[in-house]
């Protein structure tokens, strides 16, 4: 949870989710986990991964392929603030790195 | 049509998260509203009526969800209502200032069989964003009703009522825009919904039907699934596994819709002012500030409850309790000594002591209300996630354990803000350690009589209580409640001045809760402990209750505690004050409390002191907490398992303590 690039669990799933990407087309480089963006950035909402009641959650809250998103506070460990369609979301670590951006 | 029950309007009130949906919900019905439960579910159902020439409502206000989806108990209780039940109206609160994401939810609830009206509330707040919004536009996009409210200070809800009174009338001009879904699904779509049409319960929208199955929804997809033939199941089945990605990809389509609804509407300056809610967030989710400020504010809190609460207790004790007993002992003079007692003893006694604890609750309950409603708590959980995941929670399960400093019962009913299960039963198994109001009253009266520094002693034992639930937390988290991290994923409202009637009304309910349960759990358990401890003989030391005691001495000794030392710590499980009056009456002082101190600074060594306050401050919770954690739980497993986890904990605890005083020569 602490550390997004050592977990096997995770490793797991982003494989997974990496292989649905390359079969819709979309070009792996230029999506970067929603984790990455520094305070004050902003970045478009790519894709999301991770089970079905998780995507549709977030998917509901606005995270949606193409929403804009700001990054308010990102500590480089902890949760992360976002603001997303006006409205402030706090984001475990966890949750944040399933959410994957694109530059504007 | 639509008038069932004579004049009576049935209208259900569903909104997302901080629209403030309770504040319309309190203003429509102020105290003609009820507070239970929902049938079979921990999830808090409140409803209520209002009139208005000769009209009247009953509203059902529905838990406050994000979408309908099944991810909660809160979502399926919100559609199977409106579904099951089909209000005349369904009164969708929206938040102006957050609109396009406030809309989600009636972009679900437009497909459901009952006519919607939208509130659109905080429109002021969207005019100091720099927003300009249209009602009429967005009216005549959306094609329901549409009414403009700020709720906060009652604008709006008079028409609102009249356009809950015209829909329920002549429900039949109902035409919503409703969302389509994407093109490069309607398809598959429309192929599930010719599979599964035929089979679906008549109470539901087959179109609707069909778009939950798509979504991936767990609980339509299981109620269809034994309604189908099997080749149009495993055809459904086939159709689900191609379009894992839907749910994303309808939630898209929906706000899609919106977007267009919202285009005309609204008009969104370029750049947003800097706020209030940002100049305040620089603070209070700063890493540092941000737990200054939180100490800071937790410390205001009890300075304040204890300030003004703990004076106003002990009137309350002298006033009220005493005058009682005296008044049930003048009129009862001629009845049996037995009677005289159950009720002197057992009834004023047990209940009345805890009533004490009335003014105290009052104003922690207050302040933290207070804090709720202007929108700081979601900021103290986002400040404390990091902390939390020590033990495998999060940001969330602090606001319960929070509470829990004030009572623990409301703290248990709390966790169910909290969605996993899991997480939420850990939460409830390590409220109890937050020592409430009266464990640290307990705590203010002995700690004087076997120290010199008081003061420092009860803070020290408030951290110890601390870090044992941390460690609880964390054990329990490794080893019994083992399970997959949840997901932290949190609104921070914007802030905004207290509305000090939606305060009021909060503050009621929970002391409401709070004395029903004085009413029927504790008077029964007061007048169960007063028989133990008056059979057979009529004096105490003789008592059912001191054999039991007696029975607790050989754990008592390695404390250094004395078989009444025992009694009074298990009398403290019917109140924890009793455990004063416990000691009072075995040593003989009557209530007189000086005399009690300095009979303990007699009787026990510091080191016993010690050990008896530490056993004290973690000890099995009160009965009325008990009973809670049993309620929310729902399984009488996990509430043996909470009593029992916290009597070892407590108990090695003492015995810790005092042997570790004992070496140190204390």
């Amino acid at each position: 949870m602490k550390d997004e690039h050592h977990n096997p669990r995770h490793g797991l799933r982003l494989a997974k989710r990496s292989n649905q990407a390359h079969q819709r087309g979309l070009s792996r480089h230029n999506s970067r986990r929603l984790t990455t963006l520094n305070s004050g950035e902003s970045a478009v909402i790519q894709s999301l991964s991770g089970g079905v009641s998780f995507r549709s959650r977030l998917a509901a809250l606005g995270f949606t392929p193409g929403a804009s998103v700001r990054m308010l506070q990102n500590l480089g460990h902890g949760p992360v603030l976002v603001t997303i369609r006006d409205t402030r979301i706090a984001l475990g670590r966890g949750e944040a790195c399933k959410i994957h951006v694109r530059p504007e | 049509m639509a008038q069932q029950e004579g004049n009576m309007i049935r209208v259900a009130l569903a909104g997302q998260p901080n629209v403030g949906k309770s504040t319309v919900f309190n203003l429509l019905t102020g105290l003609n509203q009820r507070v239970g439960n929902w049938p079979g579910k921990t999830v808090e159902q409140k409803a209520g009526t209002c009139s208005i020439d000769s009209w009247a409502f009953r509203v059902v206000d529905l838990p406050g969800t994000y979408s309908l989806s099944a991810n909660s108990p809160e979502e399926v209780i919100a559609r199977e209502y409106i579904i099951k039940e089909k209000p005349d109206v369904v009164v969708a609160i929206v938040n102006a200032a957050t609109l396009e994401r406030s809309l989600y939810l009636v972009a679900e609830l437009l497909l459901l069989p009952a006519p919607v009206i939208v509130g659109l509330n905080m429109i002021d707040v969207a005019e100091q964003q720099g927003l300009t919004i249209e009602p009429r536009v967005l009216e005549a996009a959306i094609g329901v009703p549409v009414v403009p409210m700020v709720a906060a200070r009652g604008q709006g809800i008079h028409d609102l009522l009249a356009r809950i009174k015209k829909v329920a009338c002549d429900g039949a001009e109902y035409t919503p825009n409703t969302p389509n879904i994407r093109a490069d699904h309607a398809d598959v779509l429309a192929r599930i919904e010719e599979l599964v049409g035929d089979h679906v319960p008549p109470e539901y929208p087959s179109t609707w039907v069909a778009l939950k199955i798509l979504e991936g929804d767990q609980q339509i997809t299981d109620m269809i699934h034994p309604r189908l033939p099997p080749e149009a199941w495993s055809e459904v089945y086939q159709i689900i596994q191609q379009h894992e990605d839907t749910c994303v990809a309808v939630a898209g389509g929906r706000y899609a819709w919106i977007a267009r609804m919202v285009r005309a509407a609204v008009v969104k300056p370029r750049i947003g002012p800097i706020t209030l809610t940002d100049r305040l967030d620089r603070w209070a989710t700063h890493p540092v500030w941000g737990l200054v400020i939180l100490v800071g504010i937790l410390a205001l809190s009890f300075a304040l409850t204890y300030a003004i609460g703990s004076p106003l207790q002990e009137l309350l004790d002298l006033y009220l309790v005493q005058n009682l007993a005296d008044l049930a002992i003048r009129a009862l003079d001629t009845a049996p000594t037995w009677l005289k007692g159950l009720l002197v003893d057992g009834v004023i006694g047990g209940v009345g002591a805890v009533l004490t604890f009335f003014p105290i609750l009052v104003i922690f309950f207050a302040v933290l209300g207070i804090l709720e409603d202007i929108g700081y708590m979601a900021r103290a959980a986002y400040v404390m996630d990091r902390f939390m995941h020590l033990m495998g929670l999060h940001g969330k399960s602090f606001l319960p354990l929070f509470l829990g400093f004030g009572c623990n019962v409301p703290a248990v009913m709390g966790t169910r803000v909290i969605e996993s299960q899991r997480a939420r039963l850990l939460t409830i198994i390590v409220s109890p350690l937050v020592p409430c109001t009266a464990r640290m009253g307990v705590i203010a009266f002995l700690a004087p009589a076997f120290f010199a520094a008081p003061a420092i002693v009860s803070w020290a034992l408030l951290a110890m209580n601390l870090a044992v639930l941390v460690l609880s937390g964390l054990l329990l988290n490794r080893f019994i409640l083992k399970g997959e991290q949840i997901a932290f994923i949190m609104e921070l409202p914007l802030y905004h001045l207290p509305n000090w009637h939606t305060i009021a009304i909060t503050v009621w309910q929970r002391l409401l809760s709070f004395l029903r349960r004085a009413g029927t759990v504790i008077l029964a358990v007061s007048i169960v402990i007063w028989t133990l401890s008056t059979f057979p003989g009529g004096d105490p030391e003789t008592s059912y209750l001191a054999s039991l005691g007696r029975l607790l001495e050989p754990v008592g000794t390695l404390m250094g505690l004395d078989w009444r030392m025992m009694l009074a710590l298990i009398s403290s499980f019917v109140a924890k004050e009793n455990a004063v009056a416990t000691m009072g009456v075995l040593f003989g002082v009557g209530e007189s409390g000086a005399g009690l101190q300095a009979i303990l600074r007699n009787t026990l060594s510091p080191a016993a002191g010690l050990a008896f306050l530490v056993t004290q401050m973690l000890f099995v919770p009160c009965v009325g907490t008990v009973a809670t954690i049993k309620q929310e739980s729902d399984s009488w497993g996990w509430t043996l398992f909470s009593v029992v986890f916290l009597l070892v904990v407590s108990l090695a605890g003492g015995v810790i303590a005092y042997q570790a005083a004992g070496l140190l020569g204390w």
